[in-house]
């Protein structure tokens, strides 16, 4: 048996230590949010956090996940309450069959966690290891920028004397 | 107004024309050196010859404009900053003349005679004919010109004081053209000039002293690249597998053997350059390092399949089946993207340093922007630094039949902080 910290929840799961944490979310605990493309770490459909940076859920064992907080696109926000980056991919209308989706957001969190005014170029940089194949990269680069807008915007009002 | 003044009214207005199409096309001087001068033949030879020299990787900041310079190159002594070899006349080298770029490129010093640091490796560009300097000379004077200044160089006195260089120059330079040896064949020798002269494969696969100089007592022995091990190219080779000249030439120009691993770190961009270099140089070069490497026997087999056996979680064994082995278990992944190389075979495994086995474990490997090639996902962030430490050790006592690297967890740290800094 094996505690995770997913979402905040310790979770007990009874698998094999060196399970990839992808199949334990998805075929253990029901979390399909992240998706299997490739089980390669070629693709980033599976990308999730794990202690704020974004990594390929499909090669990553569950054996090296004890004492980390795993972060997946569950915890971010409902269909009622949506995330910053979860209503801006949908106000650009950055899906289309949405396969890479969960994990398009989830690596832009990881980026927007750490630093909330990226250049376009950092965007691009750090979104290079996910893929879309239906092709609406451009979409996604507006969703991230608009949600980095919407956050900065957030936290100057909540914080006008910063500005 | 009476017909005379009408024509001097002409001929001023022309005059002025004349000034005018000057101005706008670029003063006479520059226009003389630029355009007319070089035949289009030269400029092609100059532009395979720089793509030989790998000039580009140091002479243009990451996303910057080709040959602009102002790429930061580490040394031990400071950092120093790449020249802009654009032919911009203000702050390239749009006004040195060819006599001034053959004598920085085979003494070492800039058009006022200063002495330059061997960053700019002189040492081996020393060795390069003057017909095929003067190539290069056209190529880079056909660029795009660009107004670009370099950050000054932040180096440690005394090596801050440039004509210091003057007594590097007389304990360490060995000045002059390559004589080829007649023993040897034809290829051999186009294949020592390329490696010794313009390709500079010394300037990190042979250690250096206290001083930075090359030991010329082991050349191609091993040494470093911006952090990065480069492999012994002589007898001390780490390649389990002897390379044959054809590995050698498919490895320069595609980037990856199959028998050895994929061009990473400061190879890819070298080997990047060699894709588009005529063949005929490229078989050169390797049949040449055929020679370094005396050919030796293949050295004890490799483990080249991971042991099966009862595993501990947290062993280094647990994290390979669940990190490693989709693509590098049993059965290798073959994806359209990806070239899985035995790991056993792998230079960067078998290597006496364990840098490079670190910077791809935690980095990945990933083509270049717009291109196809290997892909590996790296493993920071999805593994602590401990785990990586056991991962690289089991790595390593598991498909190598090498001693274990004493070095792990002080490379790991070190690598780690300075992409932290970064």
């Amino acid at each position: 048996m094996i505690d995770l910290d997913i979402n905040g929840r310790t979770q007990r799961v009874d698998a094999d230590p060196n399970t990839p944490l992808l199949y334990v979310l998805r075929d253990h605990l029901a979390m399909n949010g992240a998706k299997f493309g490739c089980g390669l770490g070629q693709c980033g459909a599976c990308t999730v956090m794990i202690d704020g940076e974004a990594v390929f859920s499909c090669v990553t064992p569950i054996s090296v996940l004890n004492g980390r907080r795993i972060k997946t696109v569950e915890g971010l926000g409902t269909t009622s309450k949506l995330s910053v980056l979860q209503r801006a991919f949908i106000d650009e209308q950055a899906a289309q069959c949405g396969y890479c989706i969960a994990g398009m957001i989830m690596r832009a969190e990881a980026l927007l966690e750490k630093n909330p005014a990226p250049s376009d170029a950092e965007i691009r940089r750090h979104m290079m290891p996910n893929l879309c194949r239906c092709g609406t990269h451009m979409r996604i680069l507006r969703a991230v920028r608009r949600a980095a807008q919407v956050m900065r915007a957030a936290s100057a009002q909540a914080s006008p004397e910063k500005v | 107004m009476n017909k005379r003044s009408s024509l001097l009214g002409l001929a001023m207005a022309a005059a002025v024309a004349a000034i005018l199409s000057d101005a706008r096309w670029g003063s006479p001087a520059d226009a003389a050196i630029r355009e007319p001068m070089f035949d289009r033949q030269t400029v092609e030879k100059g532009a395979q010859l720089a793509a030989i020299g790998n000039c580009a990787a140091c002479h243009t900041q990451p996303g910057g404009k080709p040959y602009a310079g102002g790429r930061p190159v580490k040394t031990p002594f400071g950092t120093i900053y790449s020249t802009n070899i654009t032919p911009e006349v203000e702050t390239g080298i749009g006004a040195w003349s060819q006599g001034d770029f053959v004598r920085a490129m085979h003494d070492g010093t800039d058009r006022a005679g200063r002495n330059l640091y061997p960053a700019f490796p002189y040492d081996h560009f020393t060795r390069v004919t003057d017909d095929d300097v003067n190539a290069i000379y056209a190529f880079v004077m056909t660029r795009d010109p660009v107004h670009a200044v370099a950050p000054p160089n932040r180096l440690m006195f005394p090596m801050s004081l440039r004509p210091l260089l003057s007594a590097w120059k007389m304990l360490f330079f060995d000045r002059g053209v390559y004589r080829p040896d007649t023993a040897q064949s034809a290829q051999w020798n186009r294949g020592a000039y390329l490696v010794d002269g313009l390709g500079h494969c010394g300037a990190c696969h042979t250690p250096r002293n206290a001083l930075g100089a090359e030991k010329k007592s082991q050349d191609l022995g091993g040494g470093e690249a911006e952090d990065w091990h480069a492999t012994a190219l002589d007898a001390s080779s780490p390649a389990p597998s002897p390379w044959t000249a054809e590995q050698m030439f498919k490895y320069l120009r595609q980037g990856w053997d199959n028998s050895h691993g994929t061009a990473a770190g400061p190879m890819r961009p070298v080997s990047h350059d060699l894709s588009e270099v005529n063949e005929e140089d490229v078989r050169a070069i390797a049949a040449y390092l055929m020679w370094t490497m005396k050919q030796r026997p293949p050295r004890p087999a490799a483990r080249a399949e991971p042991p099966v056996g009862a595993a501990q979680p947290g062993d280094g064994a647990v994290i390979f089946e669940g990190a490693c082995a989709s693509c590098h278990g049993v059965t290798l992944a073959s994806t359209p993207s990806t070239h899985t190389v035995p790991l056993g075979l792998t230079t960067s495994l078998n290597a006496p340093d364990s840098r490079n086995a670190i910077h791809i474990v935690l980095e990945g490997i990933w083509p270049d922007s717009g291109e196809r090639g290997a892909l590996m996902p790296g493993f920071e962030g999805a593994l602590s630094a401990d785990q990586l430490a056991t991962l690289l050790a089991y790595l390593r006592a598991h498909f190598t039949s090498q001693p274990p690297w004493p070095d792990i967890a002080p490379h790991l740290r070190e690598t780690m902080q300075r992409k932290d800094s970064q």
